[in-house]
């Protein structure tokens, strides 16, 4: 994985350095919260319902074990012993203190980390596929473009006052785990027919209260070009995008706004404007980053692994987890591990610090030392030997990061709601919860197969509910909170924005909707048909029936 | 109001006219773009240096045929999170003007080294903060990973600086 050399590591010190003369300001009031807010919001500090709120960028989701142990140390020492793993593959420590913060900081940067740019109106954390360098239907891994876009957007200072967040989201892989089309730009890597690489470049999608797929703006532009490239988008965007609502402010509606013929038709005129005489360097510099993601000194090993078979043939629990929670890897005799962040009844995402060490130690000896944070809010082995699974399940289960659920009704991806958010309506973490118990029948999810739930605690979406197969979106009306379903998105490289199913519920009316819902399609389903396909082949009509019918 | 320029604090010499402001005799004068636009011909024979207000809705395309003649063009921040004026600076200096660009309005000791790096030379800074506090927050980050910014000595660019010694006209032996 990358490492920083002295230029990465002098940056990431300043900065720490430069945040902390900022907050000394504030602290003394020379610096008015106005003022300060964007500061503290690009070096990762939110002010939430209760305290301040740190979120540490995690680029395209890459750990090492030491990087997670200080995590582990930072829950501990400034936290109240446990982070929070996020959708934008990120983690967030939700009790900080603004004191303590650059001390945070300092610490991070001591293993290669920062929070620079996790939030504001700026280009965000990079995300990618949690299976990129491992999975077996990549093209290429996608890391050393996300590295190379995250160093070219850190404190760009042409485009750090944008109208609104910005995210941006890269895959190698045609079967798409990182929701390329549902970010404002995504980028998704091609081959022609000479082998040569090139990207297609997607813009304006996005979730929040207007749920949008991106539009291509180029399918196959060069390599080389990517970064002079970007700037041109960001630049249109910079320029043109409303500043007048921060509701529209997205460059979804920009592009909207203009058409897509027309946003392209000035991009490319920006594109053609600019000089390019410095994408060279990034292309001598795109192959330097690349030597650090080399794949790892993977042994040859037979596919059949005897330990292995006999292991799931003799334990069930392990049998369930191998079916859901282990993946196929590109190499012989190793499979990619998901470590669920799920147990029933559990917070999505939540981590204790023992949980956190508990990982980076199997990491360190079963995984090439890395771990992945995966966008569904659960973690990743990337590479462990078929013959070492049986071992590494039975410590995760020890440790309660067992559940068989990946991709099934109980891996929930879920925002913090109204328990944390200042912006939210409603609660999302006990909804998520009380849908967890009720599908806590292992036979029952694997049963149902896969599905995805997602959770939003209110319309800026984070819980992504629009691409859930099913979504809930908590509102609230009069002083009540109710939930709003929707039925049949999806984030992969078939997107589609899910259609609201009709009135909202009541919480705990939720678990009860959710259950008519999985069984209209367990009664209509032919055989082996998914339940997003059974969906797009039987539309919303029987499952508006099952929920709103006459009792 | 003072301005910031090279790190020094100095006085702003230009008249500022408003739309309807009588043209002086002589001397510097600021007007607003499309003042400029309207009276063109009337101002090519100003005695004196020209400048332009320009705003966040003007675009570049047509202000490039006025160029050689202004010495002078003001970018004005309505609120110092309202980031234009930063795609709008590196625009004016990408068709190659390299007179005084001026930030005015919501600027703030924070924002002032990005907007040094896309090509402002001067601020107008009011009398909030000190200078002290002006230069060291204009300071804070030596280091940058963007190429083609503007950057006072001491400061470096991160990718131009990790491939300096492997530029390719480096290893080509001497032609003559």
């Amino acid at each position: 994985m990358y490492r920083y050399d002295e230029f990465d590591r002098q940056f990431v010190t300043q900065r720490v350095a430069q945040f902390r003369d900022q907050a000394n300001r504030r602290l003394a009031g020379e610096l008015t919260e106005d003022e300060f807010r964007p500061l503290r919001l690009m070096n990762g500090l939110y002010l939430q319902l209760h305290a301040y709120m740190l979120r540490i960028a995690v680029p395209y989701g890459t750990l090492s074990s030491r990087q997670l142990n200080t995590l582990a140390l930072i829950a501990e020492k400034w936290d109240r012993g446990y982070g929070h793993f996020t959708t934008r593959q990120n983690i967030q420590f939700n009790w900080i203190k603004l004191e303590d913060t650059a001390d945070i900081l300092d610490t991070l940067a001591g293993v290669e980390m920062h929070a620079i740019q996790t939030s504001g109106n700026c280009i965000r954390n990079v995300t990618t596929d949690q299976w990129a360098g491992a999975a077996a239907d990549e093209l290429a891994d996608p890391r050393p473009v996300g590295e190379l876009v995250r160093q070219w957007s850190s404190l760009h200072p042409e485009f750090s006052y944008l109208p609104r967040k910005f995210k941006i989201a890269v895959t190698g892989s045609p079967n798409d785990r990182a929701a390329v089309k549902v970010h404002d730009i995504g980028l998704r890597l091609h081959l022609n027919d000479k082998g040569k690489r090139g990207w297609e470049v997607l813009v304006g999608g996005g979730l929040g209260r207007t749920p949008v797929i991106g539009v291509t703006v180029r399918d196959f532009l060069p390599e080389q070009e990517l970064i002079a490239y970007l700037e041109a988008i960001m630049r249109v965007y910079n320029l043109y995008g409303r500043r007048d609502n921060k509701y529209k402010a997205r460059i979804k509606i920009l592009v909207h706004e203009l058409g897509a013929d027309k946003f392209r038709a000035e991009v490319e005129a920006e594109y053609a404007r600019r000089p390019h005489a410095d994408t060279k360097v990034e292309e001598r510099e795109l192959q330097r980053i690349t030597t650090y993601f080399a794949p790892p000194q993977f042994e040859k090993l037979p596919r059949w692994s005897a330990t292995f078979e006999e292991a799931r043939g003799k334990n069930k629990d392990f049998a369930n987890w191998v079916r859901t929670n282990v993946a196929a890897h590109r190499v012989d005799g190793y499979a990619i591990v998901s470590v669920s962040l799920k147990p029933e009844g559990g917070i999505p995402g939540d981590a204790t610090a023992d949980q956190m060490r508990t990982v980076a130690d199997l990491a360190l000896r079963h995984a090439f030392d890395e771990i992945r944070v995966s966008h569904h809010q659960n973690l990743v082995l990337p590479h462990v030997r078929r013959d070492d699974l049986f071992a590494v399940w039975k410590i995760l289960n020890a440790a309660g990061l067992a559940a068989s659920n990946i991709g099934l009704a109980g891996d929930i991806i879920a925002c913090p709601g109204l328990d944390y958010c200042s912006l939210a309506t409603a609660r999302s973490i006990p909804i998520a919860q009380s849908i967890s118990r009720r599908f806590a029948d292992l036979n029952r999810q694997h049963e149902i197969g896969p599905l995805r739930i997602n959770i939003s605690g209110c319309i800026n979406a984070c819980g992504h509910h629009h691409v859930g197969h099913i979504g809930i979106l908590g509102l609230d009306k009069k002083g009540e909170e109710y939930y709003q379903i929707t039925l049949g998105g999806s984030s992969s490289e078939n997107a589609s924005i899910g259609t609201i199913l009709g009135p909202g519920f009541a919480g705990e009316d939720v678990p009860d909707a959710i259950e008519k819902i999985v069984n209209t399609y367990l009664a209509r389903r032919q055989p082996g048909e998914e339940f997003l396909s059974a969906y797009r082949r039987l539309g919303p009509q029987p499952f508006k029936e099952a929920l709103y019918a006459a009792a | 109001m003072p301005l910031l320029k090279n790190g020094s604090i100095v006085s702003d010499d230009w008249i500022t006219l408003g739309t309807d402001d009588p043209l002086p005799e002589s001397g510097d004068v600021v007007i607003p773009y499309a003042r400029l636009l309207k009276e063109w011909e009337s101002l090519t024979d100003h005695d004196g240096r020209l400048g332009v207000v320009f705003t966040n809705i003007d675009r570049i395309e047509a202000l490039t045929l006025f160029l050689p003649r202004l010495a002078l063009i003001i970018l004005p921040f309505p609120s110092f999170t309202d980031g234009r004026a930063y795609s709008l600076a590196r625009q004016i200096r990408e068709v190659g003007y390299s007179r005084e660009l001026r930030a005015a309005g919501n600027v703030l000791p924070d924002q002032v080294q990005f907007m040094l790096q896309v090509g402002f030379d001067t601020f107008e800074i009011g009398d909030r903060f000190t200078a002290d506090v002006w230069l060291k927050a204009s300071r804070q980050m030596s280091l940058a990973y963007q190429r083609g910014l503007y950057r006072p000595p001491g400061q470096q660019e991160v990718w131009s600086e990790r491939h300096r010694e492997a530029e390719p006209w480096l290893e080509q032996p001497h032609a003559g």
